[in-house]
């Protein structure tokens, strides 16, 4: 029940583009058309929750040796090594997968999102179902993060698909490309404000 | 210009690099322990001053109430008590919402204060406004009721921000009941 | 070039913000009230002259194949530094700008001026480019976090002068935060035209 929780409260109530504003670079560069949407989209699930339970077990060892001003450094690193890491075992084991998400990966190092969720799991105290606010256990921090990253995908694809539909508009010409994009985004947050309150 | 990429050299300069950093980081972070300590304890003493009668020292204590530890703090003017103070975190509109609750040696709320929140700006994020947080000044919870006037209490809610209001009384009222189980241990020391 | 117009083209021609489009995530997060963003926009400044400043220094040395992992590590380097004196000289503002002081790091506008400008050129210019770019970046965010908060919390600078009843709450949340900046956007077209 609390995973549901967290689940709902991930996609949905703290959207991470639209609430957080995490992952904003991306989501306007590769927004306008839903294939590349759906392709970066599963580039970023994939390595959100993989990143974030390396980050999770490592920042245990930090914790361990009193080092953790080193967090910034060792989780940045880590990323670009897991993302680099990731490209290579694709390439070798589904060249289909890659040739879909490879041109994706190398932006997504710097994907704040993914540096976000990796400092937010081991950093902030969440809690659900009017428990007492607690740091998240390694399950729930993997569920977390799986979940931010589908949130992030969602309003990834709805935005595309919203641009899709823009592009046959007739826009102001001052208004066209990224500016009408942005009124648009707003307008999305809008949207996705109805759900605050929802779960916590 | 750059250095030839061989095995030796790139080995080299990333361990270099990431020696120096540590090391510098390491430097820094040592000589920055202590203002970083003392900048958290000159917060808590403000906020500290904020909800409780004056006091000349405060000492903290765990008490754990329903399985939750809860950060208390006693303060006291040479060696009577003068009140309590507790940190009280409940769950608001948009997340957690960290009171300090401080209490005078009869029971009554003396004051509170936000501690940290991720209200609604604008709507929730009004708690803080002394109009709000005023209410419960000098509250006495065994003649008023520590609800808000839509569940039958005395308490005026922040316009348009229903929860946060009922989570700041929660958050009160499990600060009164963390009360009773601080007193009451005190009691049994003496 | 000269060494003025190094400074003014970070400021204008080459806004980070307004022309770039770079370093979105903070310049959209961080700007509730004009203090706000000018912290965080100070913040980045310096992170980016010391960076600008190192890389420019330690680039020769650098082999070609690890320079982006070494970029990473003296940014984070500087990020970090900044987070433990932030911590504690200034606590209230940290608090305030949050997770957004380590995210730092993953400012396309850091990276980015290291590739395209302080690998190639002397300490001093990249010092320059640092405080131009800053600059842009600091202006841009003040002038958002200033027209969110006088539209949405009816006050500048903290001075409240619009009574809370006739104040548009949106623009403090984040659907105003993306409004607000496709306009400046635009109007930032037509001025520089």
């Amino acid at each position: 029940m609390e995973y549901l929780f967290i689940i709902i409260s991930a996609i949905f109530v703290n959207n991470i583009l639209l609430s957080q504003f995490l992952g904003v670079c991306p989501f306007l560069g590769v927004s306008s058309k839903i294939d590349t949407a759906v392709g970066m989209s599963g580039a970023v699930c994939f390595v959100i929750t993989l990143a974030t339970v390396v980050t999770f077990l490592l920042n245990k060892l930090l914790l361990l040796f009193q080092i953790t001003y080193l967090q910034t450094i060792v989780f940045i690193l880590v990323i670009a090594a897991l993302v680099q890491m990731v490209e290579i075992v694709l390439k070798k084991i589904s060249p289909a997968l890659y040739a879909a998400l490879g041109i994706f990966l190398p932006l997504i190092t710097t994907n704040c999102a993914v540096l976000g969720v990796a400092l937010n799991v081991v950093t902030k105290e969440f809690s659900f179902f009017g428990g007492q606010p607690h740091l998240f256990n390694l399950a729930e921090a993997t569920v977390y993060a799986f979940a931010t990253a589908v949130g992030y995908g969602l309003a990834m694809i709805l935005f595309a698909g919203l641009r899709e539909h823009l592009s046959l508009n007739k826009v102001p010409e001052s208004f066209k490309g990224v500016p009408i994009a942005l009124v648009t985004a707003g307008l999305l947050a809008l949207a996705f404000m109805g759900f605050s309150g929802m779960v916590y | 210009m750059a250095a030839k990429s061989s095995f030796k050299n790139m080995t080299l300069c990333l361990l270099t690099i990431c020696l120096v950093c540590s090391a510098l980081l390491a430097l820094v972070s040592h000589l920055t322990a202590e203002p970083i300590a003392d900048a958290q304890q000159k917060k808590t003493k403000a906020t500290l001053a904020q909800v409780l009668p004056d006091f000349e020292k405060a000492e903290s204590e765990v008490v754990s109430m329903d399985g939750t530890d809860f950060v208390c703090y006693t303060a006291s003017v040479d060696t009577s008590v003068v009140g309590y103070a507790i940190v009280s975190p409940v769950i608001g509109f948009g997340g957690t919402l960290e009171l300090m609750v401080g209490f005078d040696d009869a029971g009554r709320v003396w004051s509170t204060s936000v501690l940290s929140h991720n209200e609604t700006p604008g709507l929730g994020a009004n708690c803080t406004d002394p109009s709000f947080k005023g209410q419960f000044d000098r509250f006495d919870p065994a003649e008023k009721v520590l609800q808000v006037r839509k569940d039958g209490g005395h308490i005026d809610a922040i316009t348009a921000s229903t929860i946060t209001s009922r989570a700041y009384c929660k958050a009160v009222e499990q600060a009164c009941r963390v009360y009773q189980v601080l007193t009451v241990k005190e009691e049994s020391h003496e | 070039m000269s060494k003025l117009s190094i400074i003014t083209k970070g400021i204008v021609k080459e806004n980070p913000t307004f022309v770039l489009l770079l370093g979105m995530c903070p310049t959209l997060a961080t700007t509730t009230s004009a203090i706000n963003g000018m912290s965080m926009g100070l913040a980045t400044m310096a992170v980016l002259i010391f960076s600008n400043i190192t890389i420019s220094a330690i680039a020769r040395f650098i082999p070609d194949k690890v320079r982006i992992p070494s970029y990473i590590v003296v940014i984070a380097t500087f990020v970090t530094l900044l987070q433990l004196l932030m911590q504690a000289y200034v606590p209230d503002i940290y608090e305030t700008l949050g997770l957004f002081i380590p995210l730092i790091v993953v400012n396309c506008i850091i990276l980015g001026r290291a590739e395209a400008f302080a690998n190639k050129n002397g300490v001093v210019d990249s010092a320059l480019d640092g405080i131009g770019i800053g600059l842009g970046f600091t202006l841009a965010l003040t002038l958002l976090g200033l027209v969110r908060e006088v539209l949405g919390s009816g006050s500048l600078f903290g001075w409240k002068f619009i009574p809370s009843e006739y104040n548009i709450l949106a623009f403090v949340l984040a659907p105003g935060a993306f409004i607000v900046l496709a306009y400046l956007l635009v109007l930032f077209k037509k001025v520089t035209k």
